[in-house]
């Protein structure tokens, strides 16, 4: 009898017929699809994206040149170069971020015990030339401007936890 | 009549159901596979060798580049590693979250194996599923991590960061109405473990509409059933481990043999088969996601009612914390003398081993006394599941090599490391 019903099911295609339903039923369900460019996915504060570096609220840099993360940087990824500016304080008068060797793994933004280097939550960026991935203090500085208002929000929202 | 000879065919390098990397050279006789010789390789960035001058922490996040499919796990064996050298004293809080990780990792696996391995013999549909399913997991690994892939979210020690209390939401926009956002968000009203409960109970019925879907076709038993079959014996001779030793029917597993962190206190079952085929292999992997997710509602439930520590309160060996390090001067001096020059392990060898969802995965590391390891050796469990390709595939077809190369879960990022 057995054989006799799963001769049946067999010939009746049943279990693709069964595989059919559920495939079936998602054609009416809501669809899952997210259109990217207009909308995004959610994004925890948590992100680790394009750097930036920081600037006080009166505006000077917050950066001290302590080397902490090109020292941690598991990529070599950073380049830094110090001197005492005019005034006597020690700054960068350069600092290189080289996102072809980045791997984003945070550490730099772990180690800055002053907040300076972060990791945004930008991540659609490109270069259009060769050189224009290597990061440079400029560009740095300028990107964390644009988006301190974000960076600060996020940094507060985890403070607790870090 | 003329000499009939053996053609020899270049599966791979370049060929999308090689899984990456792999450069399959078979002979063959008409359709029958005479011999299988995998050239690898190709993917080798000297991870062993790059570890040996790094410090021990700056090594964690090219552990996630070696299975990339299974980024936790790589990191967690590499972390117990050191712990062993170091003895250090993990919290439980950081252990159950670990754990959680490496069973939703072993799900996130298991989901791109299942996805992949169906394409490649001809259904599409499961890789959707599939994928749809990994990108609540990859929000998981996002929310914790601040990454969806590489997480480098294990320390020495613990963990970086505690589980956040609320879930990032989705936002209107042209696309999505206000109703449709609402609907998107259900799931996201509460914390990270909310999601995953509700994830959790989502899941198995996601597992029986895959099972619907491939069980009983007849397209797919015809493909997997029977084909590479491994013998128990065989299996333990060439070194199998994971879910290719289990669907031969050997009840192993590194989770129930040598229990680590808190493993010894789930309640979970290791499904084995009977055959050694594709289908069997197929079977067990399709309930170890079950399993794992019996083990998520598990660390859940003790997540939700107990608070602690996530990091060990050693700071020789884990940084403090932020606030401690603006305000304190002894703290500002650990946090600059781990980030500069690292910590020391004292001197030493150990062998560390998870159960990764390929199979075993151990960090063999020997400590001389200094701030970075003597000696790192990755134990990659789809090593001796390749070395095994010629095996399996001879007298097959053609077609079954990619039905093979799915059923081993080959990922290139481990193999060659």
């Amino acid at each position: 009898m057995k054989s006799l019903s799963s001769y049946v099911k067999s010939f009746a295609l049943a279990e693709l017929v069964k595989g059919l339903g559920v495939t079936g039923r998602y054609l009416f369900k809501p669809k899952f699809t997210v259109q990217y460019p207009e909308e995004k996915t959610p994004m925890s504060p948590r992100f680790r994206g394009h750097h930036a570096l920081r600037r006080y609220e009166n505006g000077e840099e917050r950066c001290i040149a302590c080397k902490l993360c090109e020292a941690v940087c598991p990529a070599q990824a950073i380049t830094i170069e110090a001197q005492p500016r005019e005034d006597g304080s020690r700054r960068t008068t350069r600092y290189d971020v080289d996102l072809y060797k980045c791997i984003f793994c945070g550490f730099c933004e772990e180690a800055c015990p002053v907040d300076a280097i972060v990791e945004t939550r930008l991540f659609e960026y490109h270069g259009e030339e060769a050189g224009d991935l290597l990061l440079n203090k400029e560009k740095l500085l300028a990107l964390g401007d644009k988006l301190e208002a974000e960076i600060a929000a996020d940094r507060e929202q985890q403070a607790s936890v870090r | 009549m003329s000499e009939i000879r053996n053609y020899t065919l270049n599966f791979g390098p370049q060929h999308p159901a090689a899984h990456g990397v792999l450069r399959l050279v078979l002979e063959m006789d008409g359709e029958v596979i005479e011999r299988a010789d995998p050239h690898i390789g190709l993917l080798h960035r000297g991870t062993e060798k790059l570890a040996e001058d790094k410090m021990y922490n700056q090594s964690l996040p090219y552990m996630d580049r070696l299975d990339y499919v299974s980024m936790m796990c790589n990191e967690h064996a590499y972390v117990m590693a050191i712990e062993n050298l170091m003895d250090v004293k993990v919290p439980l809080r950081a252990q159950y979250i670990r754990v959680m990780f490496d069973e939703i990792t072993r799900i996130l696996n298991h989901l791109m194996w299942l996805g992949t391995h169906a394409l490649d013999v001809g259904a599409m549909t499961m890789f959707l599923y599939a994928f749809r399913e990994r990108e609540d997991l990859m929000d998981c690994y996002e929310a914790v991590s601040g990454a969806r892939m590489h997480a480098a979210y294990y320390r020495v020690g613990g963990v970086y960061r505690d589980l956040p209390d609320f879930m990032p939401k989705y936002k209107t926009s042209q696309w999505h109405n206000d109703k449709d956002i609402k609907r998107m968000n259900e799931n996201r009203q509460g914390s990270l473990l909310d999601f995953i409960e509700d994830f959790t109970n989502r899941f198995p019925g996601y597992v029986d509409e895959y099972e619907t879907l491939l069980t009983d076709n007849r397209i797919w038993k015809q493909r997997t059933v029977d084909i590479g079959v491994v013998s128990p014996e065989r299996a333990h001779n060439l070194g199998f481990t994971g879910p290719m030793l289990r669907g031969s029917g050997v009840a192993w597993d590194m989770r129930k043999k040598q229990p680590y962190e808190v493993y010894a206190d789930m309640d979970f079952d290791i499904p084995i088969g009977t055959n050694g085929d594709c289908y069997d292999r197929y079977l067990v992997r399709i309930e170890e996601m079950r399993q794992s997710n019996r083990i998520m509602k598990q660390c859940i439930a003790w997540l939700k009612t107990n608070s602690g520590e996530v990091m060990v309160d050693d700071h020789k060996v884990a940084p403090p914390k932020r606030v401690d390090m603006k305000g304190d001067m002894e703290a500002l001096i650990h946090h600059f003398k781990l980030f500069s020059e690292g910590y020391c392990v004292p001197e030493g060898e150990t062998y560390a081993a998870v159960e990764h969802p390929k199979g075993e995965f151990g960090i063999y590391m020997i400590s001389d006394g200094a701030n970075k390891p003597f000696r790192v050796k990755i134990r990659a469990p789809g090593f001796p599941h390749l070395a095994a390709m010629d095996e399996m595939a001879r007298g097959h077809m053609l077609s079954d090599v990619v039905a093979i190369i799915g059923t081993q879960d080959i990922v290139f990022g481990e193999i060659d490391r």
